[in-house]
């Protein structure tokens, strides 16, 4: 919403400085997001004629443009607009001028040619939006004459406020006054246009909600009074069509966004800016019957808009019809073509009239219409201003477009929404705010704006009437933060929290930063890529193709959830690959979605944790899971060899933490970097991290250590391909208390060795916590050991 | 015998100069002090010496052959120090020439910046929370007292994801909806902290992303007022970015606060920075996960983290932070 303060000062009944009316939208909340001084900065531009217009040698953007600042010497000024003709007056920007904007004209060359000042455009005066050309003045202005004299400009302030949707009464510029003359401390005048000529008009209103009020010729008929809580119209006879709005308003529009298109419909958005009540002027002589009747639509029903757009309505539109029941504008959003203004109308019947919120949003969502009007609908619009706004139109087309009328108003009831008091109890106003306001103060702040508060007797609490233009507020809880907004949030002390607590992070959160560290340490980049992947890029690097997908991506390329971490790092070292950037390792703890488990509508939804390491094959990545599980303290972690998506065939595992799978590790499919072109292996890990927090954790329990020598002896056992090298280390580690570790160190395949077989060579160490091991004793666990594995795996010592 | 002793004496001192290495020095001394040497022949005559040439004898064979020890272990230690000098010659590693194979690895800005404010607030008192970034509607809407036709709701700012009814499931728009999973599963008093990711329906440019970072803190407690919230979001400006900020409130409105305000934050030079929204939480909020509003009171506020994270280190362009480029990530 923007807003003048020239225009905001008509409801003032004293001067407020721009500075304070600004400082009083910042702390109401409707804060100022841009000011526009107007009329400064003008003082160098002065009316010329155009003398002469020729191409410019060397560039075809730009014109030379002679001008006569009033002594008939030809100034070249070099142009880059084309509207204007020999003998037009602009406005020139003369060397030495500093612009609103705060650019110096100055001599300087353009091209290889002189220009000798600016001509300017509407905007360049910052006294519109138009930059389509130079501004062409009205013709019989004295050359040389100031800009500032010419268009008789007069200095104001224009500020783009920014509109909250709980403030349907600071869509206009009575609403906005009223706030700020609360805030400030000025009084707040209501404007009293004429009731009509020669006295109030005289108002038919219906009985109940909706139904059908004829008076005056003409006759308003509610078919849908839950849509439409208040209709009121009038007529305004032998309107001068050739009229045209004065410049005062046209200018007032121009700066608050709106382009002048006649009297009459200048007239209908100025009062719609000023008073905040949405209405439209329909030519009475193209509405059958002359009367409007509102209801809902028929489906599929169609009518062209003000825009040309051909719409098709669904039975939730509210539609405004003629006496023949034929639509002429969908309620509250767009009028119809058919019975728009025009330059031969004459009689005018003027809807001014409320409609439910709701309706008005819903179907401005669906239809993906917006108007200046269904914005104001949807957030409420003050049911009670229909009548001044009516008085406020009918005042400006007399005073305009010469209107002449009987002043007959008629009105048709719906149902508006009750409104009822508002208990506010002036204790809880101050437990909300930590103020300690009187009862009298809260009361005092609530009265200007509307709020009137009537003591409860006996009590420090009030009954609270809401403002017919306050929509949004129901609750004492509205109420408060309007006592709130005026007592002014500056003004409310900063406290501490006084409640004896302690923070810190959960075991979880410590052990994600631990991992976090982990794999700083190990030399790798975490990195973030989006969770949204193409279609098909799950397929691409080998996964199962379905995932869930986004209703209404952005762009197709992200519109599925990603099942794995693993074609986001894939695409990250095809990316670096690309680039010559080999040998990348990366890393990421991010969430994946899997399909809903049954009977649950959200995604089973995962914190997964995935390296990758690009120039490495399968062992390097074996090496980072069995250092991660011995951060995680996990319960006899290993791999089990297995061909899985994604993975090469022959070089990929499940990561298990006692026997439960939690993941994948190995090399990514040859397959799959060919799709991405990379030319080096990549080795890769991928683990659901949420479940190793919660999978089984070795005991925290210390093991004591020996002050007695250890016994090293190296066991190599001829161990088939099928068996585990973990699980035999497991076995040496468990068969004998006196083992303190077993390592594996060596491997070997080929000669000596039966096909489909390997040695396996593994330094055990024995120790006693309170002995010296015998050599008998070791000799007894050394085939106690053998024993062990070879029942267990069926393995032989090899000889 | 003695002068026999002498002439053993003077020619040793050559012999030992001259022993070039350690085994050539072992074989001078063994030649003058071992088995068979000549010395140790001489001492076996001592026996057939008178009483007193015995003794006289005696004290210079002993003094020759503590002379000849004393010279051999300083020739031995001259050559021990010579060849420790060959040995470290040869293993001459000149060290300007090493580049370590790894660093010390890199945390992602967003996640640093994430854990120095998760720190600032356990330092405050508060624990942080955590939820899933697929949502429902109740937690990311209606919970939150967002009407059935809020905007916020429109196509235009939610991603909905194609499960359970129309429009029930979505990529969460903001941490809020974490608040809620708080206070439906915790009673007060809630001292809390929800930092993650959101996602929003709208055309990513430099300084606009459709994913991104959060961080809430919500306060549910008796006796809970509007001027906590003010001290709060202070002391938590002072904490991270330092003594010479200071805040300010401005009236807004969110659907899930009443009273709302936007957060302002002065920096030591006077210039204001936008950082996010705060109120006081909705009745309707404490009511839609079973606490009393007449009881408890409570406030929230949010920032988004990602400017924050970028203005740091200079980083102009938002998109950067979802780069997997190593060049940008090893830098921080």
């Amino acid at each position: 919403m923007k807003v003048l303060h020239s225009w905001l000062s008509e409801f003032l009944d004293a001067p407020v400085d721009p500075s304070a009316v600004a400082a009083a939208f910042d702390d109401l909340g409707t804060p100022v997001e841009e000011e526009t001084r107007l009329g400064e900065g003008l003082d160098g531009i002065e009316v010329v004629r155009v003398l002469a217009l020729s191409p410019h040698p060397n560039a075809d953007k730009i014109q030379l443009v002679d001008v006569d600042r009033g002594d008939g010497e030809a100034l070249q000024i070099c142009c880059g607009a084309f509207n204007m003709a020999v003998g037009d007056l602009v406005p020139l920007a003369t060397l030495g001028t500093v612009m609103p904007g705060g650019m110096k004209i100055e001599r300087r060359k353009l091209r290889g040619e002189w220009s000798n000042g600016m001509l300017c455009s509407d905007k360049e005066l910052e006294l519109g939006d138009d930059h389509s050309g130079i501004l062409i003045l009205r013709a019989g202005l004295a050359l040389g004459t100031p800009i500032v004299d010419a268009l008789g400009i007069q200095a104001d302030v224009l500020w783009e406020l920014e509109i909250n949707p709980n403030r349907p009464d600071a869509m206009s510029v009575m609403g906005l006054a009223r706030d700020v003359a609360a805030k400030v401390g000025v009084g707040f005048v209501r404007p009293t246009p004429p009731g009509g000529a020669p006295g109030v008009p005289v108002t038919w209103v219906s009985s109940g909600p909706g139904g059908r009020v004829e008076a005056g010729g003409f006759a308003v008929d509610i078919a849908d009074p839950d849509g439409c809580g208040r209709f009121v119209a009038r007529v305004l006879n032998g309107v001068d069509p050739s009229a045209s709005s004065p410049p005062w308003m046209q200018q007032r529009l121009a700066h608050l966004g709106m382009r002048s298109i006649s009297a009459m419909v200048d007239i209908s958005n100025y009062v719609m800016l000023e008073l905040g009540q949405p209405n439209h002027p329909y030519d009475l002589a193209k509405v059958a019957g002359s009367t409007l009747r509102v209801r809902r639509a028929v489906e599929g029903e169609r009518l062209t808009t003000l825009d040309d757009v051909e719409r098709t309505f669904t039975a939730d539109d509210l539609l405004i019809c003629d006496g023949a029941d034929a639509p002429v504008g969908i309620a509250g959003i767009m009028g119809g073509a058919d019975a728009e203004i025009t330059d031969t109308t004459t009689d005018v019947l003027l809807e001014l009239a409320w409609f439910d919120p709701t309706s008005i949003s819903r179907s401005s969502r669906r239809l993906g219409l917006r108007s200046e009007a269904s914005a104001r609908f949807e957030k409420g619009c003050d049911p009670a201003v229909a009548d001044l706004a009516a008085d406020r139109f009918c005042q400006l087309a007399t005073e305009i477009c010469g209107a002449s009328t009987e002043w007959t108003q008629v009105e048709v009831r719906g149902t508006l929404p009750e409104r009822p008091p508002v208990t506010v109890r002036t204790a809880r106003v101050n437990a909300i705010l930590g103020t300690e306001l009187a009862a009298d103060t809260v009361a005092s702040l609530l009265d200007p704006i509307g709020f009137t508060a009537s003591r409860l007797a006996g009590t420090d609490d009030h009954e609270v009437t809401i403002p017919t233009w306050r929509y949004d507020s129901a609750t004492e809880i509205d109420v408060i933060e309007e006592v709130g907004r005026h007592f002014g949030y500056r003004n409310i002390p900063n406290q501490e929290l006084t409640e004896p607590r302690s923070g810190q992070l959960t075991s979880l959160q410590k052990e994600r930063r631990a991992v976090r560290r982990l794999l700083c340490g190990l030399g790798l980049a975490e990195t973030l890529p989006l969770p949204f992947l193409a279609p098909g890029e799950l397929a691409d690097a080998g996964l199962d193709p379905t995932g869930i997908e986004l209703l209404n991506p952005l762009v197709a390329e992200e519109s599925v959830l990603r099942t794995a971490l693993l074609p986001g790092l894939v695409a990250a070292v095809a990316h670096n690959h690309a680039r010559r950037q080999l040998g990348i390792g990366v890393w990421e703890i991010g969430h994946v979605f899997l399909p809903p488990p049954e009977g649950q509508t959200l995604p089973d939804e995962r914190e997964h944790l995935a390296v990758v390491l690009a120039g490495h094959d399968a062992p390097a990545a074996v090496e980072v899971w069995q250092i991660l599980a011995e951060q995680l303290r996990l319960e006899q972690p290993s791999v089990r060899n297995a061909a899985l998506p994604g993975l090469h065939p022959t070089r990929g595992a499940e990561v298990l933490v006692a026997g439960q799978p939690f993941g994948i590790v190995g090399e990514i499919d040859p397959a799959v970097l060919g799709r991405h072109d990379i030319g080096e292996r990549v080795a890769y890990l991928e683990v659901d991290l949420g479940g190793l927090y919660a999978a089984a954790r070795r005991s925290e329990a210390y093991r004591q250590i020996s002050r007695f020598p250890s016994s090293d002896i190296d066991l190599a056992f001829v161990v088939s391909d099928e068996v585990s090298a973990t699980d035999v280390e497991r076995t040496l580690a468990g068969a004998d208390e006196l083992v303190w570790s077993a390592r594996l160190f060596d491997v070997y395949r080929g000669t000596g060795i039966d096909d489909g077989h390997r040695s396996l060579a593994f330094a055990v160490r024995l120790q006693s916590v309170d002995r010296t091991l015998t050599d008998a004793e070791v000799a007894e666990v050394r085939a106690a050991l053998i024993a062990a594995v070879g029942s267990a795996h069926g393995a032989t010592l090899r000889s | 015998m003695i002068d026999e002793i002498r002439r053993i004496q003077a020619s040793s001192d050559g012999l030992i100069a001259q022993a070039s290495s350690l085994d050539a020095l072992a074989e001078v001394e063994r030649t003058l002090t071992g088995k068979g040497s000549e010395l140790l022949g001489l001492k076996k005559g001592l026996g057939a010496l008178s009483p007193d040439e015995r003794r006289e004898t005696g004290l210079v064979m002993n003094e020759v052959s503590e002379a000849i020890r004393a010279a051999v272990a300083a020739r031995r230690a001259e050559l021990d120090a010579e060849a420790q000098r060959v040995l470290a010659q040869a293993e001459r590693l000149d060290l300007t020439e090493v580049r370590a194979g790894r660093d010390a690895g890199h945390l992602h800005l967003v996640t640093q910046t994430i854990e120095e404010l998760e720190d600032v607030f356990v330092g405050l008192g508060f624990t942080v929370a955590e939820g899933p970034e697929v949502e429902d509607d109740w937690h990311n809407f209606t919970a939150l007292n967002f009407g059935r036709y809020h905007p916020a709701r429109d196509m235009q700012d939610t991603f909905f994801v194609g499960l359970g009814a129309d429009r029930e499931v979505v990529m969460r728009t903001h941490t809020s909806p974490v608040q809620i999973r708080v206070m439906e599963e915790q009673e007060p008093p809630i001292y809390s902290v929800m930092p993650g990711r959101v996602y929003r329906n709208e055309a990513t440019d430099a300084t606009h992303l459709a994913v991104f970072h959060q961080l809430e803190c919500l306060v549910v407690d008796r006796g809970i007022t509007f001027a906590h919230m003010a001290g709060t979001i202070d002391m938590f400006t002072k904490a991270y970015f330092g003594a010479g900020w200071n805040m300010r409130l401005r009236p807004a409105y969110f659907p899930f606060t009443e009273p709302s305000a936007e957060f302002d934050l002065q920096r030591p030079d006077g210039t204001w920075l936008e950082l996010g929204g705060c109120g006081m939480v909705h009745p309707n909020v404490l009511a839609n996960c079973g606490i009393d509003p007449e009881e408890y009171s409570g406030f929230a506020f949010g920032f988004g983290l990602d400017r924050l994270a970028s203005t740091r280190h200079g980083v102009t362009d938002l998109r950067e932070l979802a780069s997997t480029d190593i060049r940008f990530l090893e830098q921080f």
